[in-house]
């Protein structure tokens, strides 16, 4: 039972990142219809930034926060300079975008491999090392991460829900001509949705690199898991997402202790998101919006 | 012309289709204008041309005096232009009140929460429903509701796209009555495209009559009506 309990908890911190994943590819999704596959790289790519400035002696909140600032000016450029000029493109189509996007994915996994090495890297932590209060169960960071998964999902609800700024991003991804004339700047909203997602994959990197070592792959499991998270708790809902990242988390973890063990852990992803878009492409909490003609 | 809104011989296309040539008109401040056309006649076009949506245009597009020919559709709500569009633009995942609020998302002022419940008087449906997901209005709620949306930024002039479009009859008298008073009551100027000529026959001080992409006839309603072979064209009669 105890070690049922470890796994199952460590598993939702696991959940955790999957989860911050999973909002930042359900953020992009809803504004433009596309995955982007490179998500989880420049998340990592973030990471080594962060890592460098720890390295260089700035505290570890300060790293935090300028990595923050320069993941969201990442992605905002992205989409601004690349992006934004694809979608202009008189033949650009859906796969213009999944070919840029494995692009980009190759990039910063080359660009991290080459500025920073491939030897695993230890990351610090702003909680304390050792167990949660002698818990057996978790340790601090583990609980760490929960908790700033949490305060960032919260964030980021408050944001949407009660900002004038979340609500043009909100009303631009869903009826952009519409938007334009009530006088939304359409493309900064797209452009500003990039930059939170990527800030978003920045938290998750650096909660995840702590635990499982920086490397430049170690974001492409992740990416898997959050998308599995994303499509099981509705691709098309911001709220369902990170749920989905917690059940994955769990769910992983414990079939992975306990029935296909640790290396079927990343089919067992697949096997969610093929389940949940053969049956239920709409994700477990995916809203169909309600349209009276 | 010195009206609020002027068109001078402007063309507009989509890319190497031309839609409007040459199409002059006036919207009067606190005059109320029809442009009625069949089918393709160019009047959807005609208020995309003033908010620069998607048509390239030729010509001169001038509103209170100032040439707009080059401002972007974002900017043009600023100017004091309220477009109710074809399909009525709504944002239907968003509840009412925040389609209201994003109505005047441009404003800076502190009378929006005021401006909410005034416009609510006009629309009293509205009210009951502010918390509900758009999409569930019926169409000529819906239909309300843009309306609606354009007065929030508080426009000198309203582009209204057929709002009679797929609503029943008595809806429609309904929300022409409104108009009406919003016209009177608020000063405001409205450009009224419409095919159903006899409604609008009844609202407005001047029409504008469109023929694939051309005015053909323009002038008081009463005019328009007696006008033999406008009739026969144009009203079935």
């Amino acid at each position: 039972m105890q070690a049922f309990l470890h796994q199952l908890l460590s598993g939702i911190a696991d959940g955790a990142i999957y989860a911050s994943v999973a909002l930042a590819l359900v953020m992009i999704f809803k504004a433009t219809h596309q995955v982007n596959f490179a998500q989880g790289e420049m998340a990592m790519f973030s990471t080594y930034i962060a890592l460098a400035l720890t390295q260089a002696g700035v505290p570890y909140w300060v790293a935090f926060v300028l990595t923050l600032v320069f993941s969201f000016v990442l992605g905002l450029a992205i989409q601004r300079l690349l992006l934004r000029r694809l979608s202009r493109l008189p033949h650009a189509s859906e796969l213009t975008a999944v070919v840029v996007f494995i692009g980009l994915f190759i990039i910063f996994n080359g660009a991290a491999g080459s500025l920073f090495g491939y030897t695993l890297k230890e990351f610090p932590t702003p909680f304390d090392p050792g167990a949660w209060y002698g818990s057996t169960y978790l340790s601090s960071h583990e609980v760490g991460m929960i908790l700033m998964t949490l305060i960032v999902l919260g964030i980021v609800f408050v944001f949407f829900r009660f900002t004038r700024l979340g609500l043009a991003m909100r009303a631009a991804a869903e009826n952009p001509a519409s938007s334009r004339l009530v006088g939304i700047r359409v493309g900064w909203m797209l452009a500003l949705g990039w930059g939170l997602a990527a800030g978003l994959g920045a938290v998750a990197g650096m909660m995840a690199a702590h635990k499982v070592f920086l490397d430049p792959n170690m974001m492409s499991g992740v990416l898997l898991y959050g998308l599995a998270a994303a499509l099981l708790g509705g691709i098309d809902n911001p709220w369902g997402a990170p749920i989905g990242g917690f059940i994955v988390g769990a769910l992983v973890n414990l079939a992975g202790a306990y029935v296909v063990g640790s290396h079927l852990q990343q089919a067992l992803a697949l096997l969610v998101i093929v389940v949940v878009l053969v049956f239920k492409p709409s994700g477990l909490f995916g809203r169909t919006v309600v349209v009276r003609v | 012309m010195s009206g609020l809104l002027v068109l001078e011989d402007v063309d507009a296309s989509y890319g190497a289709t031309t839609v409007l040539r040459g199409v002059s008109l006036e919207v009067a401040d606190g005059g109320m204008v029809a442009l009625l056309g069949a089918n393709g006649a160019g009047k959807t076009t005609t208020l995309r041309a003033i908010c620069n949506m998607g048509v390239k245009t030729r010509g001169g597009i001038r509103f209170a005096g100032k040439c707009i020919g080059r401002t972007s559709t974002e900017d043009i709500v600023r100017l004091g232009i309220g477009h109710v569009p074809e399909g009525r633009g709504t944002f239907m995942s968003l509840s009412v009140d925040e389609n209201l609020r994003l109505g005047a998302l441009r404003r800076r002022d502190a009378g929006i929460a005021g401006d909410i419940a005034r416009i609510c008087d006009y629309f009293p449906v509205l009210r009951d429903r502010m918390d509900q997901q758009a999409g569930t209005l019926s169409g000529g709620e819906q239909q309300m509701l843009a309306i609606a949306r354009a007065l929030m930024s508080r426009p000198r002039l309203l582009l209204l796209d057929e709002p009679s479009f797929g609503l029943a009859p008595v809806l429609v008298q309904d929300i022409f009555r409104i108009l009406r008073v919003i016209n009177k009551e608020e000063r405001m100027s409205i450009l009224l495209v419409e095919q159903n000529a006899r409604l609008a026959f009844d609202l407005v001080g001047q029409v504008f009559l469109l023929e694939t992409g051309r005015v053909v006839a323009s002038g008081p309603p009463q005019q328009i009506a007696a006008d033999e072979t406008v009739r026969r064209a144009y009203l079935g009669q």
